[in-house]
């Protein structure tokens, strides 16, 4: 059986972060100080110092804001991983498997999960290096399907509903002025037109009064 | 007999008894029809081996095996009806509500209650991940650009999004609620008259429909009310109304509701159109513009523009979907039932007369439900598949032009413009029809450059998730896709783009067609559909008509508002 792996990363990540006790209930971390054990689903805990790293290159904290380490998007990178996106349950994999043109898509054999390992396989030691160093080595990968992956998947857990494990405290939704899926904007469709109608974002679990569970969740 | 490289698999055989203890067993596997007979106790259940194993010329069938689980035989019901979107929901309601028939809709995915849709307001999983989507791992369709070539599978979902469950891809709609123009229906003629045959493009196998736009007005008018549209009418009768689409083929009616709000974008691009002499018009939607009560009687609530609405089920109702605006009539009816879960495989047939169909469970159980007519409502790619696979009808032939199944492909022309505006534009809010458009290029008086036909042009706020919409920054604005640089430049343009569509008529052509893949298979091991298709000179001059008109690409650019375009 696999060694259970950890990621140690700071409290405030999780922010608003759904997890699930032992026993299966949803508990909502509220963001604190210090720092979490967060078990992991998918990556080793060396992996996901790695796609820390590098995640953070990618979108980095600076004077503009805060960035994927702050998100906690290492977070929703592991748990898509390990769900049905991961596995390429809704992918069609039936071979064979012919190279094709750009609008055909991908063709390839390769889940986001054997990409992102091989991927991985290829950075170790990045996580300690300088950032200099680091935006070096993701510029050399940078036209790679892995590096294509990372970057989309770093956008998508900075600003995804924080169901998913990343946006921790909402941090990417406040930074670009979305407030949450609002049920309704009638009364402010057709206003203060050229206007930015900005709102402290609230979570779609936030909205409801309950939790709620990602697809990842649901459907392993 | 092994096809394919694929090594063993089970046979998908359509049993159907008739009743007079002779068992009629259609394994429609081949190119042509391929039949074979058995003699079993009546009613009986039992697992057959069939024995023989034509395989046709071109290698299309899957082996020949064991059929099982057992076929489960239902009591026949008079109409079955494959698909419960929009096009088997409609029809079963006319059924059960206007004759004593009993009907039961076979629906592959699963149910849908709205009260489901709220928790379904995320955008990873059901704008990215697509979760409402048809499960493409279990079935796909096959491309390729003509005959010479080998398809490959879509793998994952690009520019088409079909949906499954009850309601199908009505439930994840937009509402954009278009009728086809008066020359679409009479499209062979209406070019022959207008244009010499030499300007028309090699190999144009454009027919007409054999209804006219005439003919189904009283039905567009009928499906507007129930749906609830909005918009204005730009033609009542023949008389022109400002403000509508003035191009438009005539209208018996207003439409049931009014025009959508407008948000900013609309109200530029109404500004810009107008400064160039078009005719902007609201784009009609069937996301309810106000509370509204349909002719059935069923009630629904005003669009609240929550931004989720293509892609999702609309968490109010508010969209007309399958769901609220047809179940709440059929669900009390006692002639009706319907079957979620449910995967129609063969239609049975005999003597030219359908007998039922054979479907594969919520369990995987293989059934056979006995009808006297069979409605097949699961869109044109699945029809066609499901028509081939159960040998029904005369394959087409691209090189001889015989036979009508799988004919004449066609998709759409769509090209999609890009502007940058200076103000925020609030896309998060916004709903799937919410837009504007002009129709003064759909007809053919102003194209150039050898384009026949052309085509609307729009602009839709349909709402824009935060991860969509980051990233959007003008060409040239930052060399790098990521970094801090690339951060500030998605930051400073966040929430300022806005698009353009032209949707043009994409003709039928000799060599677009359906056909089975050879190769690729679904769960079952049943061939994929395959489309041999590309575009051509004509779709190519459509393209770069609507890019390289300068008027088009400045409608914000006019207005004051927008920066330049991108493609």
């Amino acid at each position: 059986m696999k060694r259970r792996e950890f990621l140690t990363i700071p409290a405030r990540s999780l922010g608003g972060s759904l997890l699930y006790t032992l026993a299966g209930d949803p508990v909502i971390l509220q963001g604190q100080d210090g720092t979490v054990r967060v078990p992991l689903r998918f990556f080793t805990e060396a992996e996901a110092l790695i796609v820390a790293a590098a995640s953070e290159r990618i979108l980095p904290r600076d004077e503009a804001g805060p960035g994927a380490s702050d998100a906690g998007v290492v977070l929703y990178i592991d748990r898509q991983l390990a769900g049905p996106y991961g596995r390429d349950r809704r992918r069609y994999i039936k071979p064979p498997f012919m190279a094709s043109f750009p609008e055909h898509g991908y063709q390839g054999k390769e889940s986001p999960r054997e990409i992102y390992r091989a991927g991985l396989a290829q950075l170790a030691g990045f996580a300690s290096l300088s950032n200099a160093e680091q935006d070096a080595k993701l510029r050399a990968i940078e036209k790679s399907l892995f590096f294509q992956l990372l970057r989309t998947h770093t956008v998508e857990g900075f600003l995804c509903d924080p169901m998913h494990g990343g946006n921790a405290g909402l941090i990417g939704w406040q930074l670009v002025g979305y407030p949450g899926p609002l049920m309704s904007h009638r009364d402010e469709i057709d206003k203060n037109l050229g206007q930015p109608w900005r709102r402290q974002p609230k979570s779609l679990s936030d909205i409801l009064g309950r939790p709620v569970k990602g697809w990842e969740e649901v459907d392993l | 007999m092994v096809s394919g490289g694929t090594g063993s698999m089970r046979v998908p055989v359509s049993v159907f008894n008739n009743g007079d203890g002779v068992t009629r067993l259609v394994a429609a596997l081949s190119l042509r029809l391929w039949r074979l007979f058995y003699r079993m106790p009546s009613g009986a259940a039992r697992r057959l081996v069939p024995r023989a194993s034509g395989v046709s010329q071109a290698g299309l069938i899957p082996d020949a095996g064991i059929i099982e689980p057992v076929v489960k035989r239902l009591k026949p019901v008079d109409v079955v009806i494959v698909g419960g979107g929009w096009s088997g929901l409609v029809m079963a309601k006319e059924l059960v509500t206007r004759t004593a028939l009993s009907v039961a809709v076979l629906e592959r995915g699963p149910a849908r209650k709205l009260a489901e849709y709220a928790a379904g307001m995320d955008e990873v999983d059901y704008n990215i991940r697509l979760r409402m989507m048809q499960d493409i791992s279990e079935e796909t369709v096959t491309h390729r650009h003509s005959t010479a070539a080998a398809a490959v599978p879509v793998r994952q979902y690009g520019s088409f999004n079909p949906g499954t469950g009850v309601g199908g891809a009505g439930e994840h709609w937009g509402g954009v609620s278009y009728r086809f123009d008066e020359h679409q229906f009479t499209m062979a003629s209406h070019l022959r008259e207008r244009y010499p045959a030499k300007a028309l493009p090699e190999n144009l196998a454009v027919q007409d429909w054999g209804v006219t736009y005439h003919d189904l007005e009283p039905f567009y008018w009928k499906a507007e009310q129930m749906m609830g549209v909005g918009g204005k009418a730009g033609n009542l009768n023949g008389k022109i109304v400002e403000g509508g689409n003035i191009f438009e083929a005539p209208r018996s009616h207003e439409y049931p509701n009014p025009p959508h709000k407008t948000n900013y974008l609309m109200a530029e691009f109404t500004r810009g159109a107008s400064e160039l002499g078009y005719h902007p018009y609201p784009v009609p939607a069937a996301t309810l513009t106000e509370n509204y009560t349909n002719p059935d009687g069923v009630s629904r609530p005003a669009c609240a523009y929550c931004g989720f609405c293509s892609r999702y089920g609309c968490m109010i109702g508010a969209k007309a979907q399958p769901s609220n605006t047809l179940m709440p009539i059929l669900a009390p009816k006692k002639n009706f039932q319907l079957r979620p879960l449910c995967w129609v495989r063969r239609i049975v047939h005999r003597n030219g007369r359908a007998e039922g169909v054979v479907y594969s469970g919520p369990n995987g159980e293989e059934i056979l439900q006995p009808a006297r007519i069979v409605v097949l409502a699961s869109w044109t790619l699945n029809n066609t598949r499901l028509l081939m696979l159960s040998g029904i009808g005369e394959r087409y032939d691209p090189a001889t032009g015989k036979g009508t199944l799988g004919k004449n492909l066609t998709h759409q022309v769509c090209v999609g413009l890009q502007v940058f505006f200076d103000k925020p534009l609030n896309s998060f809010m916004g709903a799937g029809g919410l837009g504007m458009a002009i129709g003064d290029f759909e007809g053919e008086e102003k194209l150039e450059g050898g384009v026949l036909r052309g085509g609307g042009i729009r602009s839709q706020s349909s709402g824009d998730g935060p991860i969509s919409a980051f990233g959007r920054i003008p060409p040239g604005e930052v060399q790098s896709g990521w970094g801090s640089e690339w951060k500030k430049a998605a930051l400073r343009w966040y929430d300022r783009m806005g698009s353009m569509m032209f949707e043009g008529d994409h003709f039928a052509y000799r060599q677009n067609y359906m056909d089975l893949d050879p190769v690729y298979k679904d769960k079952f091991g049943d061939p994929l559909v395959r489309m041999t298709l590309d575009w051509t000179d004509h779709e190519r001059s459509q393209e770069q008509f609507f890019v390289k008109m300068p008027p088009q690409q400045n409608l914000w650019v006019a207005g004051g508002s927008g920066r330049q375009p991108r493609l």
